[in-house]
């Protein structure tokens, strides 16, 4: 069996440690790097498996906004955010949302379901664009 | 409509609802908050990524699931909340005049207010930058609202210039939606966004992080065709010779942010010009007697959570004001930034005697690593108070919990420096 080593910037703190994770297959042999118990976790983790939530929007007819945001109900895969993202680019809604609701169920066979993360009430979007105030 | 109230909030994002629910948990209840947009929340409607409430709810939410928990808590409470509705003018005895496209021009008086407008993004216009001026030139704020609450992709092949977080979160967000980032540059030799975001938003895309780099010029007749971008050395001078010329069609600013501060002005609020914020004590009351100022439009934060524990704090003082609560002051000490320090806020304290600690944050001008922050009064040596930190940074506000003893020791200045 071959081994490979990957270096994992950890995000559990500002530090930001460069953290050295050696694999031989599926399991890990070696971590260094790392300043603390919780990265060394974060960083067995990322260099196996890394996880994301997938945060978007959808779009929506008939309510006060043309889109309502989205998240994954948990963590998916980092290399299947693009796939997920081709799935919810079809989907559009009818207004009412609310806040909670499952837009899709077990996206992709993945075991988490896409979720409204605001509500949208019936009427129609804004014709005056102004300016956003501030970031 | 009633036109007087005990407490008049400006500003319905994080802040003014925070301070809100902190005016009434300290028994103010005829509170009216005014709102510009036509949804309360604020910038956070349109950051919809996650990362906010960690220390606020000790779980991570996106940006408006963050906004409906505060905005919940304020409908249940019963405050009035006026939406569309801009406020023109606020005057030092607490008369604000507001314009609104349903009830026309409109004129309050409150016994206090608290100034919670947030800040505005800095534009290329503010950058300087050479060239021409063509279309598809926004900052990453606007292209977030286009592309998150009007359903607009603002660009196809993208170049990001500044390393802030909401531009990080942009090249993510373009990315996600089918569009090509060419490249962020940063004109520190560090990211001013944070580690996180770095990681998440540019590594997981492949997208290059250009460190010491600067947009030097704009190409393109009516929408832009490229950019020309430049290496730069320590005193962020682009360096002859380094110039690539890089082809899109977007170059989205991510550069930094001014607390927006036209009407605090108008009310004669004095301002700090490090901060671009209100100048005030450790209750978070302004020059101006009653008017309060919290969140970003006092100084920029880098987490909602601690803009909302900030404007509770300045609600919860005006809340106390207005029941003739607030302890007469003994004397005023100055606070001053000294080596390592950008700014502190608050600038001055009001010494009482039933302080038991005081807030303060800051921001240090540079990375430092093992470093202590020391209080030290009256230009003498010897600090009153140390705060070790592993780490600290310009893209990270810190804060440290003075005893208040500290303060009444004192005779008339403390400095707060990095060793």
């Amino acid at each position: 069996m071959s081994s490979t080593t990957r270096i994992v910037t950890c995000i559990v703190c500002p530090e930001g440690c460069k953290v050295s994770v050696s694999t031989d297959g599926d399991t890990i042999t070696a971590v260094s790097g790392h300043g603390c118990r919780r990265g060394l976790g974060y960083a067995r983790q990322e260099a196996v498996a890394p996880m994301r939530t997938l945060t978007t929007s959808v779009r929506v007819s008939g309510g006060v906004l043309s889109l309502v945001s989205v998240k994954t109900s948990a963590p998916v895969p980092r290399e299947r955010l693009l796939d997920i993202m081709t799935c919810v680019r079809r989907c559009c809604l009818s207004a009412p949302v609310s806040q909670g609701q499952v837009v899709l169920t077990n996206v992709l066979e993945l075991g988490v379901d896409l979720v409204a993360t605001r509500s949208v009430e019936r009427g129609s979007p804004a014709t005056v664009h102004e300016p956003p105030h501030g970031g | 409509m009633k036109s007087d109230y005990d407490l008049i909030i400006i500003g319905g994002g994080p802040a003014g609802l925070a301070a809100a629910v902190g005016a009434v948990e300290n028994g103010v209840h005829d509170i009216l908050i005014i709102e510009r947009e036509r949804f309360l929340g604020g910038i956070l409607n349109q950051c919809i990524h996650t990362g906010f409430g960690l220390r606020e709810f000790g779980e991570e939410l996106t940006g408006p699931e963050y906004a409906q928990r505060f905005e919940d808590r304020v409908l249940q409470a019963g405050i009035s909340c006026l939406v569309d509705a801009m406020v023109l003018d606020v005057t030092r005895d607490k008369h604000v005049v507001v314009i609104s496209p349903v009830h026309g021009r409109l004129e309050f008086t409150a016994r206090a207010i608290v100034l919670a407008m947030g800040c505005r993004e800095r534009t290329r216009g503010a950058l300087m930058v050479a060239g021409t001026r063509p279309a598809g030139v926004m900052t990453a704020g606007t292209a977030q609202r286009l592309m998150n609450l009007e359903g607009y992709l603002p660009g196809q092949n993208i170049v990001i210039l500044g390393s802030g977080d909401i531009g990080l979160i942009m090249a993510r967000r373009f990315t996600l939606e089918g569009a090509n980032v060419s490249a962020v540059l940063e004109v520190m030799p560090y990211s001013t966004g944070l580690t996180r975001n770095v990681v998440q938003c540019l590594n997981d895309y492949g997208i290059p992080l250009m460190l010491s780099h600067t947009v030097t010029s704009v190409h393109g007749a009516k929408r832009v065709s490229g950019v020309t971008v430049s290496e730069v050395d320590i005193g962020r001078n682009p360096l002859p010779g380094t110039e690539q010329d890089i082809a899109c069609d977007t170059l989205i600013t991510s550069v930094g942010l001014i607390p927006e501060n036209e009407l605090s002005r108008r009310a004669g609020v004095e301002l700090d010009l490090a901060t671009g914020g209100a100048i005030v004590n450790q209750r978070l009351e302004t020059s101006v007697p009653g008017v309060f100022a919290c969140g970003n439009v006092l100084q920029v934060h880098d987490l909602v959570d601690n803009v909302s524990e900030e404007a509770r704090h300045a609600g919860a003082n005006a809340a106390d004001l207005i029941a003739g609560r607030l302890a007469p002051k003994q004397r005023t000490i100055r606070v001053i930034p000294g080596r390592g320090i950008r700014y502190v806020v608050p600038q001055y304290v009001d010494v009482h005697e039933a302080d038991e600690h005081t807030v303060l944050s800051m921001r240090p001008d540079d990375v430092f690593r093992q470093a202590t922050v020391e209080v030290v009064a009256d230009g003498r040596d010897v600090p009153l108070a140390r705060f070790r930190r592993r780490h600290l940074t310009p893209g990270e506000m810190v804060t440290v919990n003075v005893d208040s003893a500290v303060f009444r020791t004192c005779a008339q200045y403390v400095s707060v420096r990095v060793v």
